[in-house]
């Protein structure tokens, strides 16, 4: 209860931030807009206010300080055009019955999540290969494991364009391009996060399945694999949220399919600021359902297994 | 003509044997020789199947072909690294991971700020902040400190999310030996808590140094002076120059894990008393 109170004030306080910051990022083009209107401006010529400061043009025109949240085309938009944004091109779509047009963002996200999970999917499964053989074998442990952490010092999301030209080449499916860059960020935590896993029965329990006369795949399925499970939930949440920022970066190379990676870029190219941040509001909402998700069938996992009360 | 994939094979299969029989020996050079040969491995294969199968260079060029235009192109790919590492990643880095440590001693005196933070900061680490990428160049224009703003965003959060958790890591026990000197908090953050905060420190540090290069290459996508790693890679990749977009990745990584090595050595000389650097 306590704790979600400074959660709230710290939101609060981050949106507050954003109202005060729209003030001098938006204040150039309200003075040209009011003197536009025939309003007074100090000062009154335009070149001399390119050379001011943001901060000090707001301090010389409090009046101007309500229309800076009304533009079109702001250079930050306020949270609730941002909000308005939204709901128009989800809930409103739905409404008037449209809810998979070109102009929604529940088709753009829809994309996107399938991208998404693709790779996720891919990557998990990857990942856990990598880690079973790497638990049971010295000779993968030794030369695969080094490369698999050097291989995330190379920017994959730079490589991207080349990777979506490559497949898109070979006349692969684009969903399926997408879904290589997202296993590629995804299937790192779930290696390093596995292999901890499979690795954490210690020696007293490993002992206990010798006296047992147990062969390595029982001890592989009895005893290394189900106490894997909570390592594998803790890296599954960190690899879903990369997985979508892959989808999200491969859509910039693949925007004629859509997505919210193709919004973002859509909205640069065209000066649509507002539309910038929905869509990438609308990626931080999916990356938040998406952990989200996974804490839910952690929990219910794990207490099934008995790691919880 | 399939002598390049049949010796290829050959020499995987060789290989992994020398790799498997000299596995179990923990000596130092072993551990060093083991992954090298297995690097070499991947790229003798990548160079057999690009030759044997006839592969298109406009796919995949062999490595060959790779390292003779790095070799060639030098001035070129120097003048992206300066531009892109040098000027974008790496001042961005520096103001970002800066201001996070500020933060997260400023943070640090106010328990209510500290859980509410926390879990905040730990979603916005989850977020696609890339998408950031597209305003903050609206808003700093083509040059390197749009790319500076990006990594800034970028590594804000992580690194805040891990100096709070680090702060907080001290031993009721030790703070109480502080109060028993009565240290000021000054000096108890100075001598007690910051020292055992750095191994987090650390760890942020570490995993900001490969999200500042991706964050400072993505930026370049949305508009960029002509020269960059990011607009290099774009636009070769638009003439299906592959070798040279290859080559900027080589850079790169190497860049990449350089950075990373550097942080890692930088860790070990600062918290050589922590359990995890111990050797032998």
């Amino acid at each position: 209860m306590k704790s979600a109170l400074s959660i709230l004030t710290v939101i609060a306080a981050l949106i507050g931030l954003w109202y005060a910051a729209c003030v001098p990022m938006n204040i150039h083009e309200a003075a040209i807009q009011a003197q536009r209107a025939g309003q007074e401006v100090t000062p009154a010529e335009a070149p001399e206010r390119r050379k001011m400061g943001r901060i000090a043009l707001a301090v010389k025109n409090p009046g101007l300080w309500r229309t800076v949240y009304e533009q079109d085309r702001p250079q930050l938009p306020a949270p609730h055009q941002v909000g308005a944004e939204l709901w128009k091109t989800t809930w409103g779509m739905v409404e008037r019955g449209r809810a998979f047009s070109k102009r929604s963002l529940i088709l753009h996200g829809w994309i996107t999540l399938s991208a998404t999970l693709l790779g996720f999917a891919f990557g998990t499964l990857l990942g856990i290969v990598l880690a079973v053989s790497i638990v049971h074998s010295r000779a993968m442990d030794m030369s695969v494991m080094p490369w698999i952490i050097a291989s995330q010092t190379v920017p994959i999301l730079a490589i991207a364009p080349m990777i979506v030209v490559v497949l898109a080449s070979l006349s692969v499916d684009d969903l399926i391009a997408k879904g290589v860059i997202s296993m590629y960020l995804s299937f790192f935590p779930v290696v390093v996060g596995m292999v901890k896993g499979l690795r954490s029965p210690d020696a007293m329990q490993m002992d206990q399945m010798k006296t047992w006369s147990a062969s390595r795949a029982q001890t592989f399925w009895k005893l290394r694999l189900p106490s894997s499970a909570p390592y594998l939930f803790a890296s599954l949440k960190v690899g879903v949220a990369a997985s979508l920022i892959g989808a999200v970066v491969a859509e910039l190379s693949l925007s004629q399919d859509g997505g919210l990676g193709a919004r973002l870029l859509a909205g640069s190219y065209y000066g649509q600021t507002v539309q910038i941040w929905s869509a990438l509001l609308g990626a931080a909402t999916l990356a938040a359902v998406l952990v989200w998700a996974i804490g839910l069938a952690q929990g219910m996992t794990l207490r099934r297994m008995g790691f919880q009360r | 003509m399939n002598g390049w994939v049949i010796g290829s094979l050959v020499f995987w299969i060789l290989a992994w044997a020398v790799n498997a029989r000299l596995s179990p020996s923990s000596d130092r050079w072993v551990r060093l020789f083991v992954p090298t040969l297995f690097g070499i491995t991947v790229l003798v294969l990548w160079e057999g199947m690009v030759r044997g199968f006839g592969i298109n260079p406009v796919l995949l060029p062999a490595p060959s072909a790779i390292a003779t235009t790095f070799a060639g192109e030098i001035p070129t790919l120097w003048t992206d690294l300066v531009q892109t590492f040098f000027k974008g990643a790496l001042s961005g880095y520096v103001i970002g991971c800066g201001a996070a440590v500020l933060v997260a001693i400023a943070v640090d005196r106010s328990p209510f700020l500290q859980r509410g933070l926390l879990p905040v900061g730990n979603f916005v680490a989850a977020l696609p902040i890339v998408g950031m990428a597209p305003i903050l160049v609206m808003w700093f224009g083509f040059d390197w400190h749009s790319k500076a703003a990006v990594v800034v965003v970028m590594v804000f959060f992580p690194m805040l999310v891990n100096t709070v958790e680090g702060l907080q890591a001290s031993e009721a026990m030790q703070r109480d030996l502080m109060r028993t000197y009565a240290a000021s908090y000054w000096q108890g953050l100075m001598k007690l808590r910051l020292p055992a905060a750095m191994p987090f420190i650390f760890n942020g540090l570490k995993i900001c140094t490969t999200l500042a290069l991706i964050g400072a290459i993505v930026a370049e996508f949305f508009g960029s002076p002509i020269k960059g790693m990011g607009f290099r890679i774009s636009t070769e990749v638009g003439r299906l120059a592959l070798d040279m977009v290859w080559s900027e990745i080589a850079v790169a990584a190497i860049v990449g894990s350089a950075f990373y090595g550097a942080v890692a050595l930088a860790e070990r000389w600062v918290t050589f008393w922590h359990p995890s650097q111990r050797r032998g």
